[in-house]
């Protein structure tokens, strides 16, 4: 294991096992919040997507989102839950003004779900990962903290467009066993959730978060060891660096001799360390109580089993069904799945073109290639699954070779036209008529006496300035099996 | 009659913000003992056939469609907040408590 920072040099692991249970929150993709009709869209004006009832003004009353109740529903299907009969919410107190009411609308004792479970793979074991609940939430608003950090910033300053977006909180069992296992876990449970179609789960834009419990215990014992709250951390990377130094750390502290603080501990990126909050021992007292502004959920097995048949098929479905019917590698099948707009574009290109391993190279390489470098997302761009069949074509026929093609890709990738109009408008066809290639092998051969000479001589390695010569006088177009072809003909064999 | 504590009495009190006189204290540990007592008295009966009630008004299931409707100008929003500054409400900084 990779070990970050100085506390945690020369921590022998071995002897202990790690034990991580995670707390993911996701806002759902609905239009409106999940109790009035504002906005969610991500990003605009401070406090302009707020109304008296995100903003918790007196005589306002909410009205539960129906999309954001199917949605945290499906969720918990998605993720193999059981889903309740009967659900209620409840407020959850606190003087922290990210939400102005000074209590969050959350779930206590009767989530929506409980008792799922996802399974992932890690380094070739399957593991089943249990999911504790799954629960409907509002989303709190943003607070920016002039200064340099929360401590030392003179003021606070609340936006609270974000107030009230709907949000599930996804609790799982204390079943993760290495820190590389809690990101495989994220990144899988990402996956599920965008199949799914109730997130678009962007974590740069704070749609996924994610906190961590983590405690460590000799190998062996039974009883869990004293856990620190992980928070802060912003990508799933960060996520299993943070717990692999905060695993070292309590390792450093159990072996000379201390003892666990329980305590919320922060991942300072930078600085590559988790840092207590220093915050008084007190623990969290929300006093829950039943939501009386809001009435219960009832859901019939009717109305579930509806929502269970909707939900598209999830990825680990989808995987197998790429290696059945298209005869892909696990390796492929793993990549085309790491988003659904990904898997649905392979899938309506393969089933336009004979080749379907042909068709997921040009995805994984050329597509993946420049969306990265571009920063972009598939729906982003001008490449369709037709285009790209459609230059996958004129590479079967022979008009384009693959050096060229993967120029084509590109203009095809920046102007959105397609193949053939690009390889007529740029003359860039390949030339395969036997006669024409035969001239220009005559007249290569004519002008490079030298090349000829040692060719003949035996140095085989000569051909190449021959072949060379074909191709620049065609500026590249030479279908070059042809051109190697017809010098040998006109050559003869090497030494003769 | 239970009267509560000194200590629960500051507790309930730091947990509502508000800050209480000695003398007030004194009367809320017993006010406060008083209603807890009254509450109690529920106990008394027995309940292992009866449901916990969720709601007062036996309605369940009351929602509406997911659509986006006019949200307050910005100016409305912050006519009501004490400091506002760039379009933001403006609080004093926030210290975690635990
Ligand atoms: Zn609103």
């Amino acid at each position: 294991m990779a070990l970050a920072g100085n506390v945690s040099k020369g921590v022998d692991l071995s002897r202990w096992e790690i034990v991580i249970g995670l707390e993911i929150h996701v806002e759902l993709l609905t239009d409106s919040k999940v109790f009035c009709g504002c906005a969610t869209d991500f990003g605009g004006e401070p406090n302009t997507r707020v109304c008296p009832v995100c903003l918790g003004l007196p005589g306002s009353l909410p009205v539960l989102n129906a999309k954001a109740l199917e949605y945290a529903v499906k969720t918990g299907l998605a993720l193999g839950c059981e889903i309740a009969p009967f659900s209620k919410f409840d407020r959850k107190n606190y003087f922290y003004p990210d939400l102005p009411k000074a209590y969050q609308i959350s779930q206590y004792d009767l989530p929506l779900c409980r008792h799922g479970h996802l399974d992932i793979e890690v380094n070739g074991e399957k593991r089943r990962i249990g999911i504790t609940r799954v629960h409907l939430e509002e989303e709190t608003g943003k607070s920016l903290h002039a200064g340099t950090s929360i401590v030392d910033s003179p003021y606070t300053l609340l936006d609270y467009n974000r107030a009230g977006i709907p949000l599930v909180e996804i609790v799982t069992e204390p079943d993760l066993r290495s820190p590389e296992e809690a990101r495989i876990f994220l990144e899988e449970l990402k996956r599920v959730v965008e199949f799914a179609g109730v997130s678009d789960v962007k974590m740069e834009e704070g749609s996924l978060r994610c906190d961590a419990n983590i405690s460590v215990r000799p190998r062996g014992e039974t009883r869990l060891g004293t856990k620190t709250e992980v928070k802060n951390m912003n990508s799933f990377r960060a996520v299993q660096r943070a717990l692999e130094y905060e695993a070292a750390r309590q390792v450093a502290v159990l072996e000379s001799g201390g003892r666990i603080e329980q305590e919320t501990r922060h991942w300072d990126e930078a600085a590559g360390v988790t840092r207590g909050m220093r915050s008084k021992e007190q623990a969290h007292d929300y006093r829950y109580f039943p939501e009386p502004d809001l009435v219960p959920i009832v859901l019939t097995p009717e109305q579930i089993e509806k929502w269970r048949q909707e939900l598209p098929e999830l990825p680990a479905a989808r995987r197998e069904r790429l290696m059945r019917e298209y005869g892909l590698p696990p390796y492929d099948a793993e990549i085309l799945t790491t988003s659904r707009k990904l898997a649905d574009f392979f899938e309506e290109a393969a089933r336009q073109f004979p080749d379907p391993k042909m068709v997921s190279n040009w995805v994984m390489g050329e597509l993946l290639r420049l969306l990265k470098a571009e920063g972009k997302e598939l729906d982003q761009v001008n490449v369709t699954p037709a285009r790209l069949v459609g230059l996958l074509q004129l590479i079967r026929a022979g008009t384009i070779s693959g050096a060229t093609a993967k120029e084509v890709f590109e203009e095809m990738f920046r102007t959105g036209q397609e193949a053939a109009a690009i390889v007529e408008r740029r003359g860039l066809q390949q030339i395969s008529d036997e006669e024409t290639i035969r001239q220009l092998v005559q007249k290569a051969i004519a002008a490079n006496p030298e090349a000829v000479e040692s060719y003949r001589k035996g140095k085989e390695k000569a051909i190449g300035a021959l072949v060379g010569q074909v191709m620049r006088e065609t500026r590249g177009k030479a279908n070059p099996q042809l051109v190697n072809r017809l010098l040998l003909e006109a050559l003869g064999k090497p030494g003769q | 009659m239970e009267k509560l504590s000194q200590e629960q009495v500051e507790h309930v009190a730091r947990l509502a913000r508000l800050a209480l006189r000695e003398e007030e204290k004194a009367i809320f540990a017993e006010q406060l003992g008083q209603i807890l007592a009254y509450a109690a008295k529920i106990r008394e009966l027995d309940l292992a056939n009866v449901e916990p009630t969720a709601h007062v008004l036996g309605l369940t299931n009351v929602t509406r469609p997911d659509e986006v409707r006019p949200s307050l100008s910005q100016e409305e929003v912050l006519q009501n907040g004490p400091e506002v500054q760039d379009g933001y409400f403006r609080v004093p900084r926030i210290v975690e408590e635990g």
